[in-house]
């Protein structure tokens, strides 16, 4: 089943001069292994087609089951000479919420609510 | 002697213009042994530098006094401070400091400068390799205004050793002043990469400070933060190894979860194998964050590898100005008239000004301003769209006077109103490298 990244994961983007980076954490471990095999460097570079110059990279941080990924020549000369109206590229993680994946069959989706006794993240 | 088998350090400042309310509700009722404020970002040190060289006695965080106001005499009761906001001149800031507590009785406070980033005149003499030109210093256009290499944390551990309660330095990168905090108290020696890593870790955790307790994070209903009004600073309480479990205080807002944990390890990170430190190059791949109760994730896993043979300078370069202008359109036809309204405005600045320009960008907020040629078609015409321009030049009339193209845009396609102008200075952020035994950290002692 098809759906948009954002009922699978969450995003946070940041800027190191004028290259962006994008982490990408699934809300459930369990949906990492999938979504490393269809989540590459080619889909990203997709979605910033014509807003990224330089080359593309991904990382992955097993530890956490999430994926960073490293845009170079993105920001348009960095936050400190750059004329974008968000040269931190702040919002870049959403954007690439709007990338469409498939789910494997069954899959349900999941909104995190925290369990005030053990601080844990259930699923609502 | 500890008092406990934990070092408890909070977290009061992300950013030169960042709130101190929750630091002091954190100094008040955190508990802690040592509260750390970060104050510089890429450009922050070059605007700072612009002001010291306006008046010599300037160039520090323009919120030290309020700092000083609020924090010293926590300092005085046994709270350590370990902050970066002496920027382009920690030994005025230290003065200044020094006389502020004097002015509040406390005489005796061990206040300490560390000093030693500033390389100017060494990256100019050796006309440094700029990284993002691809050439020597000498091959930049504008003035190079200034260059501040990264310190860790090792001079500011040297100063808390000689007993100083206050650490005010200018470049020491952001996760070393909590890094630096912790390897004092533990005593952790300075080639222990294993724990220096995984300090940075922390350090890095908490560097941004409400980034870890929900800030940067509410998308519901997807992820719904408890108390987003009245946000929280983050505190980190480390043990031995360097494995810590982040928190905040229980009456503050937002949350600490795994998840925010986890959305502020990804943070302005490249390699998470490599992330590069003064200190350490720091490995993020093996972390791992558990809930272990409400508002407590703890952390560990980090490790790392040897500090790199050289230190990253930034260096800051004046290119000018930047102009920036909007003006707005609302209702039936607001699209169509904004496109016209820019097509004007694209003309004018084609015959009049595109040569005395360096950049131009032409925007529609509410349409494609944020992703430019990646933003989705509008499904509907927008109610409402601002049309921006912006320009780079080095000429300050020629910056004042395209912002004024845009407001003459009252005189164009129909209800234009809302006009904004803004004209700022062009610091550019370059980046070098040079070798570490170029730069000579110095612990000092105001008077």
């Amino acid at each position: 089943m098809h759906v948009l990244l954002r009922e699978v994961a969450f995003t946070r983007s940041g800027d190191k001069g004028d290259t962006s980076n994008i982490g990408v954490v699934p809300y459930r471990a369990q949906d990492w292994e999938w979504l490393k095999e269809q989540l590459t460097v080619e889909r990203v570079a997709d979605v910033f087609d014509g807003l990224v110059k330089g080359p593309i990279r991904r990382y992955e941080l097993p530890g956490i089951c999430a994926l960073n990924f490293v845009l170079e020549r993105a920001l348009s000369g960095g936050v400190s000479r750059s004329l974008n109206l968000d040269a931190h590229g702040k919002a870049w993680g959403n954007l690439l919420l709007t990338v469409s994946v498939e789910a494997p069959d069954g899959w349900e989706p999941y909104w995190p609510y925290v369990d005030h006794e053990t601080g844990k993240e259930e699923s609502s | 002697m500890s008092r406990r088998d934990f070092v408890r350090i909070g977290w009061g400042s992300a950013y030169a213009d960042d709130n101190l309310d929750p630091a002091e509700d954190l100094a008040r009722w955190g508990d802690l042994d040592a509260l750390c404020f970060d104050a510089l970002a890429e450009r922050t040190l070059a605007l700072a530098q612009i002001r010291r060289e306006q008046n010599p006695e300037e160039g520090y965080d323009a919120r030290l006094e309020e700092f000083a106001r609020r924090f010293l005499p926590y300092a005085a009761r046994g709270l350590t401070l370990v902050t970066n906001m002496g920027a382009a001149n920690p030994r005025a800031a230290g003065r200044r400091l020094r006389a502020w507590a004097r002015q509040q009785g406390l005489h005796a406070l061990p206040i300490a400068v560390v000093e030693g980033d500033d390389v100017l005149a060494e990256v100019q003499s050796k006309d440094v390799w700029i990284e993002e030109i691809g050439a020597p210093l000498r091959a930049l256009k504008g003035r190079v205004v200034s260059a501040n290499a990264y310190l860790g944390a090792d001079p500011v551990i040297q100063a808390l050793r000689e007993g100083a309660r206050v650490v005010i330095g200018g470049r020491i990168a952001d996760p070393s002043l909590g890094l630096a905090v912790m390897s004092h108290y533990f005593g952790w020696a300075a080639d222990d990469w294993q724990r220096r890593g995984q300090g940075i870790v922390v350090g890095h955790l908490l560097e941004c400070g409400s980034h870890v307790t929900g800030g940067n994070y509410a998308d519901p209903p997807y992820r719904v933060v408890p108390g987003l009004d009245r946000l929280g600073m983050p505190w980190a309480e480390v043990g031995p190894d360097g494995a810590a479990v982040i928190s905040k205080l229980p009456q503050a807002g937002g949350y600490v979860t795994e998840n925010t944990v986890k959305a502020q390890l990804v943070y302005e990170i490249h390699d998470p194998a490599r992330y590069y430190t003064p200190d350490v190059v720091a490995d993020f791949t093996q972390v791992t964050v558990n809930a272990v109760g409400p508002d407590r994730v703890r952390v560990e896993g980090g490790t790392g590898t040897p500090a790199p043979a050289t230190l990253k300078v930034l260096i800051g370069v004046d290119e000018g100005y930047q102009a920036e202008a909007e003006i707005g359109f609302a209702g039936p036809g607001a699209y169509d008239r904004a496109r016209l309204c820019e097509d004007v405005l694209r003309s004018r600045y084609e015959r009049w000004y595109r040569t005395a320009c360096d950049d131009m960008r032409l925007d529609l907020i509410g349409v494609n301003a944020t992703f430019g040629p990646a933003a989705p078609s509008p499904a509907a015409p927008p109610h409402e769209i601002r049309v921006r321009l912006a320009v780079a030049t080095p000429d300050r009339d020629v910056a004042e006077r395209i912002t004024r193209e845009v407001e003459w845009q009252y005189f164009g396609p129909a209800g234009g109103g809302g006009v904004r102008r803004r004209v700022t200075r062009r610091l550019a952020m370059y980046s070098a490298a040079i070798p570490r035994d170029a730069v000579t950290p110095r612990v000092v002692w105001p008077e």
